[in-house]
């Protein structure tokens, strides 16, 4: 697909819709136990989730056949889960299994049962066309369970449309000036940045030479080389894949040591792993979580990194709340863009093109 | 992908009309609120007959265009209950009053094996499932049954698409289908417990594949079907409903069912479904003069043996021998 084929897409939407052809993140993988049901939504899509006597992943529709009582309040019994209300009985295929009060089952009573893959240490669901639902397709997170890497990450709640949040990760000068205690910097700003994409990846490069570390790297630093003091070179290289997952390379190395040109062995490594699943057209599942490839012994580490990142990032959750609210309260105001923003506007491009092909609008529905 | 169970009314014109097969109409309609139509789904269609009007169902053979042509087909039977000659009538530019697409025949993912099975016009509920699988690349294998080649619609078409997935048997040609051979082969196949099994076909045939089913130990919920009630063990006939406690006797003709012919004699039943399934309208049976034709999916063998309740909406009395001059008869209890 060139450029050229495409219709201009010109002013950003504020309330961006999402794919539904496509792979989200539903849970953690233990979120999702044969213990209990856990209600989530999924992209306008309420799901029931739950795990059968042999370990598969299961998301099934919220709601009951019957009178639609929400089966995520029901009980598990092995490969079934029985509704809360009149006690109907259904497989991991939807099916239903028994109807207590009566000799035979109606052969329409089915709930739709929804593609799940687990990967990456979550569990991911396909609320879209099933014909489509290639597992192979699942975005590359590979960090997150790779013996050569470790760390952990959270959830955020985020009260506000998924691509806000994108457009946050996209462009990390913001860091400046909304992480200034952390990791936030004036070279930020200053250094020159390079962006790249395909049909469903963008990449943006920004490296900046011969800076003082702020306090999380120099943190990181020390505790591969203790003491460290000195000048670094710094990188953040984000890699987008569609719809919305963006992983991010991130470190500093001693100054001047060949880490721009591919020597990173006098510095420190760290992925933020990032992939955002629309819960509806306002709200976002955010889960996140820093992956890192150096001392990957030290749980003191994991746990060190994934406090210091949830109070980085409860300092974006805020800002992405106040956007959104500022959005809802000035419906006739666009959005302008910054030449900053070129990332974030490569995805629009790209997300645009999903709606298009399966004939949805880019402005979700107004609620 | 949402699942529409949901019935709401809409105007939809006729654009193309021809025959598939001998006696199987392709009508393809045009809806006012295109809908995609997912495997599986179905139209009702509100057809005025002989003054009266009934509704019908139809399986959605083909959707395309985001539901903007949905395919029907559908096969003239003399014994019918007069719809399918009214949509024989059917020419490119009538409008029909149609629902949007009902889905209770849903196509589940997951399973490691998937085998249709259609007996006659019952492939029109199968064959976008069909191509739904092989989008998928699903393993999946399709089973016709039919009594002539010349009356199977959709025959060489499906061939072409489905190759060697698909498996066909023809009455006449002396390849019937052995039932008891399919449903052995998947109770001794791979993951026969993972294999999921779709029919559509005449009563007899669906009760032959369940009882196999059953027999080869094959769990049930994986042996999905769909009926609107349509066929049973005897052709439709006249017969007469007793309501003692009314204190008036009801006729029902070939065309119409009980439940019809009750409410166009003023008598108010409880229904729901009216295809057999949910029993909403089960009522006691006091007496039969002749057999009870149950044709529901709602009451259990066990039960339909004892002939103590029936289901008004798809239920039929027939004489059992044809040499009996004097229309079957139901009494039924109706308080
Ligand atoms: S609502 Fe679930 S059994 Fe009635
Ligand atoms: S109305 Fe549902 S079985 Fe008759
Ligand atoms: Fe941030």
């Amino acid at each position: 697909m060139t450029i050229l084929d495409q219709p201009p897409v010109t002013a950003a939407s504020k309330i961006f819709n999402f794919p539904r052809n496509a792979w989200y993140v539903a849970a953690w993988d233990h979120e999702v136990t044969a213990k209990q049901p856990l209600a989530r939504t999924i992209a306008d899509v309420p799901l029931a989730l739950w795990r059968n006597s042999d370990g598969r992943a299961v998301a099934m529709a919220d709601a009951c056949w019957h009178r639609l009582a929400p089966l995520s309040k029901g009980k598990l019994f092995g490969d079934e889960i029985q509704c809360p209300y009149h006690g109907l009985r259904y497989n991991s295929a939807g099916r239903c299994t028994s109807m207590p009060a009566q000799e035979t089952i109606n052969p329409s009573a089915i709930v739709p049962s929804y593609p799940v893959v687990e990967r990456h240490r979550y569990v991911w669901v396909w609320v879209g066309d099933p014909d489509l639902a290639d597992s192979g397709s699942v975005p590359d997170m590979h960090q997150m369970d790779s013996p050569d890497w470790a760390g952990d990450g959270e959830t955020i709640y985020a009260p506000c449309n998924y691509q806000l949040v994108l457009d946050n990760l996209m462009d990390l000068t913001h860091e400046e000036f909304v992480h200034s205690s952390s990791i936030g910097q004036d070279e930020l700003s200053e250094a020159e940045f390079e962006v790249s994409h395909d049909d469903t990846h963008v990449t943006v490069t920004r490296w900046m030479r011969d800076i003082d570390a702020p306090p999380f790297w120099l943190k990181n630093m020390r505790d591969k080389f203790p003491g460290f003091s000195g000048k670094v070179d710094r990188w953040q290289i984000i890699h987008f894949e569609a719809p919305s997952t963006i992983c991010i390379d991130v470190g500093v190395a001693k100054a001047g040591t060949g880490a721009p040109e591919g020597d990173r062995s006098q510095g420190v490594n760290g992925f933020v792993m990032n992939t955002i699943t629309p819960e509806t057209a306002r709200t976002s599942h955010y889960f996140w979580a820093f992956m890192r490839n150096y001392r990957l012994e030290s749980q003191t580490i994991t746990t060190q990194l994934r406090q210091g990142v949830h109070g980085v990032f409860g300092e974006d959750e805020e800002m992405l709340a106040a956007q959104q609210r500022a959005i809802d309260a000035n419906p006739d105001h666009e959005f302008y863009s910054l030449n900053i923003d070129a990332g974030g506007m490569w995805v629009r491009r790209i997300l645009d093109r999903m709606l298009q092909a399966e004939g949805l609008p880019a402005a979700a529905a107004a609620k | 992908m949402a699942v529409n169970t949901q019935t709401w009314w809409q105007q939809g014109r006729v654009v193309e009309a021809d025959d598939l097969a001998e006696g199987v109409r392709r009508i393809v309609l045009s809806p006012d609120r295109p809908v995609h139509a997912t495997p599986g789904t179905h139209v009702d269609l509100r057809l005025d007959l002989d003054g009266h009007v009934r509704t019908r169902s139809y399986s959605v053979l083909r959707s395309e265009d985001g539901g903007r042509r949905l395919t029907l087909g559908v096969q003239l039977a003399p014994s019918s209950r007069g719809g399918s000659r009214h949509m024989h009538g059917l020419e490119v530019g009538d409008v029909v009053e149609m629902t949007g697409p009902v889905q209770s025949f849903p196509l589940g993912v997951g399973a490691d094996r998937y085998v249709l099975v259609a007996g006659g016009i019952g492939v029109t509920a199968l064959v976008a499932m069909a191509d739904s699988l092989r989008r998928r690349g699903a393993d999946y294998t399709l089973v016709l049954a039919g009594r002539r080649r010349a009356v199977m619609a959709y025959l060489e078409e499906l061939a072409d698409t489905h190759g060697d997935r698909i498996r066909v048997f023809v009455d006449d040609e002396g390849v019937r289908l052995d039932v008891d051979a399919l449903v052995g082969e998947i109770a001794g196949g791979p993951a026969p417990a993972r294999t999921e099994m779709y029919m559509c076909g005449p009563i007899r045939l669906m009760d032959a594949i369940r009882r196999a089913w059953v027999a080869h130990e094959l769990p049930e919920p994986n042996l999905r079907f769909e009926t609107f009630g349509s066929s049973g063990a005897w052709a439709a006939e006249e017969f007469v409903v007793h309501l003692p406690q009314h204190d008036r006797s009801v006729a029902v003709t070939t065309d119409t069912s009980m439940l019809d012919a009750l409410e166009d004699a003023g008598v108010d039943v409880m229904w729901d479904c009216r295809k057999g399934e949910c029993g909403i309208c089960q009522v006691k049976v006091l007496d039969v003069d002749g057999r009870i034709d149950h044709r529901d999916v709602f009451l259990s063998k066990k039960q339909k043996e004892t002939n103590t309740s029936l289901c008004l909406c798809v239920t039929r009395a027939a004489r059992g021998e044809p040499e009996r001059s004097e229309p079957a008869a139901v009494t039924l209890h109706l308080p």
